[in-house]
């Protein structure tokens, strides 16, 4: 079983990234583009059959380690 | 009676030495404490997780280290009242695992900062600057990538309630300068009971006014003092 997890900064915490990746965008003619967020992700291999169950672990990965829920959100798929 | 002064080590850490050099230049006894030990040798006075880039950054900045059989000894060695400094990496390794409030993100500009800065010393009411004067300015080099200090306003008030904050960032006059775009410029703070402490500036790198400051001895010097 396959997890895709996404890990973002908070709405609100300031993406300093995604501001600069959106300003280089913008200087090079895209000029549509009006937000850039840059974020990680990580895809994990997981031995599990349950699909929740394989959420749950994820997802007390992402607190333990993946994700820094101070500054950052994340959002686990679950993959068969 | 030399004070003991433990250094934990990471794959990764580059400042124990200097940091095991500038206690040595105080009189302390000094000690390099690899990660995978797991206890805290007995009559430590003080522990220090030094600077560099503990399994260098990835994920996050002190994200891994926080993994390390060490860090569960200096929980406990924090929980009984023993006194922990964080530098820089040391720093942020202490945010990440919940011994300090807030986080360390990437710096405002994205660029790694190496250079000298000064700072201001906001509170004296702990053991770590006691040797200084509230509004003392300090000329300390700063070293990072991620140093952006990040807490939420509820969370600045309640540092700011508790006398939490301990430096922030200014120019030689005093005014508030911001290298990095920390949340009120903050440079270095301690933790709600005071035994716990984290700034981002070298203190150990301003040893010696020949190497362009010695204003790091008058910070640690104050735990030798309390």
């Amino acid at each position: 079983m396959k997890a895709i997890v996404n890990v973002f900064l908070k709405n609100g915490v300031l993406d300093s990234q995604g501001k600069a990746v959106q300003h280089a965008l913008s200087g090079h003619g895209f000029a549509t583009v009006s937000d850039v967020r840059v974020g990680k992700q990580i895809i994990i291999e997981i031995n599990e059959t349950d699909a929740e169950s394989a959420k749950t672990k994820v997802a007390q990965m992402c607190e333990d380690l993946l994700a820094n829920t101070v500054i950052e959100d994340y959002e686990i798929e679950i993959q068969a | 009676m030399k004070a003991k002064v433990g250094i934990i080590q990471f794959p990764g850490t580059n400042c124990e030495y200097d940091t095991q050099n500038a206690f040595a230049a105080l009189g302390c006894e000094t000690q390099i404490l690899w990660h995978k030990e797991d206890t805290i040798p007995e009559g430590t006075d003080l522990l220090v997780v030094a600077g560099g880039f503990s399994y260098g950054d990835y994920l996050r900045s002190g994200a891994i280290a926080k993994m390390s059989p060490i860090m569960k000894a200096v929980k406990e060695y924090a929980d009984n009242g023993g006194k922990v400094l964080g530098i820089c990496n040391g720093f942020q390794v202490l945010t990440e695992c919940g011994l300090l409030p807030g986080a360390l993100k990437r710096n405002e500009g994205l660029h790694f900062i190496s250079r000298h800065h000064y700072l201001k010393v906001a509170s004296i009411n702990n053991a770590f600057l006691n040797q200084c004067k509230v509004n003392d300015i300090l000329n300390i080099p700063i070293a990072h990538h991620d140093g952006n200090f990040y807490i939420d306003a509820q969370g600045l008030s309640e540092l700011y309630a508790n006398d939490q904050v301990l430096l922030q960032y200014t120019d030689e006059q005093c005014n508030i300068s911001n290298p990095n775009g920390s949340v009120d410029s903050i440079a270095g703070i301690c933790n709600k009971t005071k035994n716990v402490f984290g700034l981002m500036p070298h203190p150990e790198r301003a040893m010696e006014s020949l190497l362009g400051s010695s204003d790091g001895r008058r910070m640690l010097e104050g735990f030798l003092s309390a």
